[in-house]
């Protein structure tokens, strides 16, 4: 329990039914809580065991990205932006890489934008499949699932430690390219993983998909209706999981996304088990471009020759770049004032946005079920907070 | 005991120890760490305890949810200046003996956030630490190597004397000071009793260490 900051919650008892002792109870979940995902604060207030209030607090992760960006050099500011989403390091990269791109007009070749769309599904791979792990832990299935959606992303990551050198924190994109080529046997590699996933999921599905519990819990919960997914700006798989069908690799078309056929998965319902069915069937379409990226993918230079990244002083002036990221829009605005440093550094978070709706999903639910959707949001609190 | 003759007793059936061995080894096999991840690191903390990791093998698999249950924490991620009074608070709530392994470079020193107005400069200005591990983030590898150091360091302890552990001398503190906000900082700016300011002694190759520069 604690004692709200502002605005308190009115505490007399509901009038909705026949009891007439109850009264509010006001809970703190948070920022220490095994469910929140990191360190999120959610002050709920409880009638029964039915939400009436929840009001999320956030900043408890705010680490000054983007002031600290304006002092780094253009290039400096690339390994900051590993840890904003410091699950899927690799799409922040890309997001920034193709601002700056925007910025200064760069090219990019063909063998980096295959290694960018290999790299770059292969993290929304692994940020979905531990996603849908730890959905299922705060569920209560606590342990085999999280194991399995781990077991399938240390392959990932190791894959990523092999071309770039680190697990998570990958650092790979450059203006006008990728830092390093991949390795000999890199790209075998890839494709023994990815031809394997395909039984994860299958195995995952058998496990869980038509499981009758999970149905239970989620089915009907956090729903959010395709009018409030628009006008609350939400994008990502919680966009579609409405029925929103909005896809910056169909609608974009950024890099070579035009390139390959592939489909864009959407719900009906907007609840919790629409958004964990989407990720799954996400995942299926990710192979499916894995593929055909695989298959072609050309030899050639991986960075643009008349790209410099040291002493790298765009023109002044402004681009927005934007990816679709593992958890929705990404984007990074930047303004230049022809210096070395950006003059304006503002990140675009998608878990901030998707987040905001957090309330309207959680209003009436059990105070089980905030867990869950929170979960089902995908929030990443380096995002949330930068 | 000479090691030899206890292997040679212990292969009759016969175990032959001290309480204050007995009593170590019941601790260091059974470290329940605090379920408490910050950021980035917390992801190769859960990466430890899954399946290829295994942390479980060193019997630190329970991840206790409530500060009362758990003896370590793993200080895991940057500390912001918002979150150092609840970091404190929840080291001060877990009972004795408890031990702290701060992990990467942010819980250290603040890492790449250093520069950042909100980013406390490690967490041992306000909570002693027992295992420091770099990297950003470690790997779990590195968290099992710093596990093994904390457990290395837990079997020397001796149950008496005057070097004796935090836990058994009720002359020692085991709450720490709780920071709060102040106008600028976090007041106090740092825990004296538990951190002091660290002298550099520099000396650079090829010059005269007594002399000037």
């Amino acid at each position: 329990m604690s004692v709200l900051t502002e605005a308190p919650v009115d505490l007399t008892p509901s009038q909705s039914d026949d009891r007439t002792d109850s009264q509010l109870l006001e809970v703190s979940m948070g920022p220490q809580h095994p469910s929140t995902h990191g360190v999120f604060r959610m002050d709920v207030a409880l009638d029964g065991e039915r939400v009436v209030k929840l009001k999320p607090v956030f900043g408890y992760l705010h680490r000054n990205h983007e002031k600290i960006a304006e002092t780094e050099s253009y290039l400096g500011c690339m390994p900051y932006t590993d840890r904003l989403d410091y699950i899927c390091s690799i799409t922040n990269n890309w997001a920034y890489a193709l601002a700056v791109e925007k910025l200064a007009g760069i090219q990019v070749p063909e063998r980096a934008e295959y290694l960018r769309v290999i790299t770059g599904e292969l993290t929304r791979l692994q940020n979905h499949a531990g996603l849908v792990g730890f959905l299922m832990q705060d569920m209560g299935a606590s342990g085999t699932p999280l194991m399995y959606a781990f077991r399938e992303r240390e392959k990932i990551l190791d894959l990523f430690e092999a071309l770039t050198g680190a697990r998570m924190m990958c650092n790979y994109m450059r203006f006008g390219g990728c830092r390093v080529d991949a390795p000999a046997g890199w790209l075998q590699q890839a494709q023994k993983v990815i031809d394997a996933f395909p039984r994860f999921l299958d195995e995952f599905e058998r496990l869980l998909v038509s499981n009758e519990i999970l149905m239970a819990r989620t089915q009907g919960v956090g729903v959010v209706s395709r009018e409030q997914a628009v006008n609350a700006g939400i994008s990502g798989p919680m966009a579609r999981a409405s029925g929103v069908n909005y896809d910056l690799r169909k609608v974009d078309k950024y890099g070579i996304y035009d390139r390959f056929s592939f489909r864009v998965p959407l719900g009906e319902n907007g609840d919790v088990y629409d958004r964990y069915m989407l990720r799954v069937l996400e995942m299926r379409e990710s192979v499916e471009i894995l593929k055909q990226a695989m298959r072609d993918v050309p030899s050639g230079p991986i960075m643009d020759p008349n790209t410099k990244t040291r002493g790298f002083r765009p023109k002044a002036g402004e681009a927005y770049g934007r990816i679709e990221g593992p958890k929705g829009e990404l984007g990074f605005y930047l303004i230049s004032d022809g210096s070395s440093n950006p003059y304006r550094f503002r990140v675009r978070p998608p878990s901030l946005i998707n987040l905001t709706l957090l309330e309207d999903m959680c209003l009436g639910q059990n105070v089980a079920d905030i867990v869950i959707i929170l979960g089902s949001v995908d929030i990443v609190l380096g995002e949330v907070d930068r | 005991m000479d090691e030899q003759l206890k292997s040679e007793l212990g292969r009759q059936g016969v175990v032959a120890t001290s309480l204050q061995e007995l009593y170590n080894w019941g601790r260091k096999c059974s470290v329940w760490p605090l379920n408490f991840g910050l950021a980035c690191c917390a992801i190769e903390m859960i990466a430890a305890t899954m399946a290829r990791y295994d942390l479980a093998r060193f019997g630190a698999e329970v991840f206790r949810p409530s500060p009362r249950q758990a003896d370590l924490m793993i200080v895991a991620g940057t500390v912001t200046k918002k979150m150092a009074p609840q970091v404190v608070r929840l080291y001060n709530q877990m009972a004795e003996p408890k031990y702290v392994i701060s992990m990467g470079a942010c819980a250290i020193s603040g890492g790449p956030f250093k520069q950042g107005y909100n980013v406390l400069k490690g967490i041992d200005r306000y909570i002693p630490v027992d295992v420091y591990i770099p990297g950003c983030p470690p790997r779990p590898e590195a968290l099992i190597d710093a596990f093994l150091l904390l457990q290395k360091m837990i079997d020397e302890q001796r149950l008496t004397g005057p070097n004796r552990p935090r836990h058994l001398n009720a002359d020692l503190p085991s709450e720490f000071i709780v920071p709060e906000f102040g106008a600028h900082d976090l007041v106090p700016p740092q825990n004296p009793e538990v951190w002091k300011v660290p002298l550099v002694n520099i000396s650079i190759a090829g010059k005269n260490e007594s002399g000037r520069d």
